[in-house]
């Protein structure tokens, strides 16, 4: 961990897709045992940050990176960097939930199990630890071998969730986690995350203003693949020092 | 004056309403004629198949479990000898292999096809699955023929006609179609399912074993199942490997029959209304229930399949 507490760092990060360059220089950290909040209108690169912290930009054909990002230190894009082990420590959270059409035990145990956890004590303990953290423990822990699908919206979410923290990552990126979702449900996974920032740090993209505002510790806005404002999130929210971030807040567009 | 005119074109039938209902006059034809030729086969097929059990008084039990197929004779008893249980096995046989042997490879294909690599997939392998499929069962059972009785015979000895050449013959026949089920059947699992399985740190080869493959087994089933049906009922290809002889078999290499192989060396040489004519019927009739049930097990699984 470096001295200032920071466990990712980005510097000047370049990210094309073909010709589009979708990030245009973006320098920035990430502090541990935060929540981050990014902002900013469609497409202005949001959700390709988070991918390309943990690779998940990989399977896109034609992408390019130029520039580092550290994640606890060690180059994510270095040439002997594992990227299934990288994405083992950070986890993501996705904007549909998205869990596996099979039993809420085997999506929890599934991190788990391809890493070759075969103890049953051990998957036991995981999916009860998990779902707890997860807030969901107590609505489905009599139905754990019921297919996921048969949950609401808001539960798959949070079973996503638990099948996330079961792989115990250091950082948790979430790619607009509540927006398919509606309030109440909303309500439930925004305390989930408060809780989970004592042990993870989290980076939450979103395109609801209210939702950064309460949560996070720190806030970015992009826009068109720039780096505008980057600050504590009261700073942002109540005195923001560019003038696209204060047009954005106050909803002049976007 | 003016709104008598109104009234008058609204109670007319206008030439858009006639042309609505010759259309449905057109169409409901067409399907009450495909509906009574369905029926007449079935009833046709039926009546004459069961006059084996119910004119001749053949046991069924006898015919379904009887290893002995000579209906122009009477055994001991002066029970015709109409025993199907070679051809069904043979039938059964030649079905089971051809489909264990096919859905490995149908599987990868699929997986390569999905998965490894979509462009290869559609712009090569997709056209040559395709010509696969249509190519006629005479050309496939001709090769079946001239290569793999030959093979059989040099590398397991014996006369090369029987159940492992048909296997073979089969499995060509029945891959292209297993394989491009099982590509519809990944592709419809759902693309987050793949990002969230890499996300958690799976390999991609674990994304696909653990997760695509899993999420679509009832659709995989589904395609060998077809695969089956289609085995099953396949007639000219299987007769010319399988060297045709109607004996229990007893193993992979000694000649042997199918329901279907029977009925197309048979159905020329009886007289209509005789006894080996009703015989072959009857062998017709368990090559319609078959396909039947065949059918109703892959409704089952798409069911079952859905509530998942």
């Amino acid at each position: 961990m470096s001295k200032d507490n920071n466990l990712i760092t980005v510097q000047d990060l370049h990210v094309y897709y073909g010709q589009l360059e979708a990030l245009k220089g973006v320098t920035m950290n990430f502090k541990k045992n935060e929540i981050t909040a990014v902002i900013g209108p469609s497409g202005c690169g949001k959700s390709t940050l988070l991918k390309t912290i943990n690779r998940l930009n990989d399977l896109v054909a034609n992408v390019t990176v130029t520039g580092t990002i550290k994640v606890d230190d060690q180059n994510v894009y270095a040439p002997n960097m594992d990227a299934v082990e990288l994405r083992k420590q950070v986890g993501m959270l996705f904007q549909q939930p998205n869990p596996f059409p099979f039993s809420i035990y085997d999506n929890v145990t599934y991190g788990l199990r391809i890493s070759g956890e075969k103890n049953k004590t051990v998957l036991d303990e995981a999916v009860e630890k998990s779902l707890q953290a997860a807030a969901i423990w107590d609505e489905v822990k009599d139905r754990l071998h019921d297919n996921a699908l048969g949950l609401s919206g808001g539960q798959q979410q949070r079973i996503c969730i638990a099948r996330v923290l079961a792989t115990k990552p250091k950082v948790i990126l979430m790619d607009e986690p509540t927006s398919a979702l509606d309030p109440i449900s909303s309500d439930k996974i925004e305390r989930t995350m408060l809780k989970l920032k004592e042990d993870y740090s989290i980076v939450i993209v979103t395109r609801n203003m209210q939702q950064a505002s309460r949560i996070s510790d720190r806030t970015a806005f992009f826009l068109a693949g720039e780096l505008i404002e980057f600050g504590e999130t009261r700073d942002i929210f109540m005195q923001p020092q560019k003038k696209e971030t204060e047009d954005y807040i106050s909803g002049r567009f976007g | 004056m003016n709104n008598d005119e109104i009234r008058a074109s609204l109670l007319k039938r206008s030439r858009a309403s006639k042309n609505e209902l010759f259309g449905k006059i057109i169409s409901g034809l067409c399907i009450a004629i495909i509906v009574a030729v369905v029926v007449s086969i079935f009833y046709f097929v039926a009546s004459k198949g069961l006059a084996t059990f119910f004119h001749d008084k053949v046991n069924l039990w006898k015919f379904l479990t009887g290893t002995i197929w000579n209906p122009s004779t009477t055994d001991a008893q002066g029970h015709p000898q109409v025993g199907a249980l070679p051809m069904i096995i043979g039938s059964f046989a030649v079905t089971f292999l051809a489909a264990i042997v096919a859905t490995p490879f149908a599987i990868g294909a699929a997986v390569f096809m999905t998965e490894i690599s979509p462009r290869i997939g559609r712009k090569v392998l997709q056209p040559v699955i395709e010509l696969l499929v249509g190519i006629p069962s005479v050309v496939y059972g001709f090769i079946g023929l001239s290569v793999v009785v030959p093979f059989v015979r040099h590398t397991f000895g014996g006369s090369g006609f029987g159940i492992l050449s048909g296997t073979f013959v089969l499995f060509v026949m029945i891959l292209p179609t297993v394989t491009s089920m099982t590509v519809d059947a990944l592709n419809s699992v759902p693309r987050n399912y793949r990002e969230a399985s890499l996300a958690l740190g799976a390999t991609r080869w674990q994304t696909i074993y653990k997760v695509v493959l899993r999420a679509s087994v009832s659709g995989i089933i589904t395609a060998v199942v077809f695969g089956m049906s289609r085995a099953f009922g396949e007639a000219l290809a299987v007769q010319m490997v399988i060297g045709n002889a109607m004996l229990l078999p007893s193993n992979l290499i000694s000649p042997a029959s199918t329901l279907t192989s029977v009925l197309t060396m048979g159905m020329g040489n009886s007289v209509m209304g005789s006894l080996s004519n009703n015989a072959l019927w009857s062998l017709a009739l368990l090559l319609l229930i078959m396909p039947l049930i065949f059918n109703i097990i892959i409704r089952w699984i798409g069911k079952r399949g859905a509530m998942h």
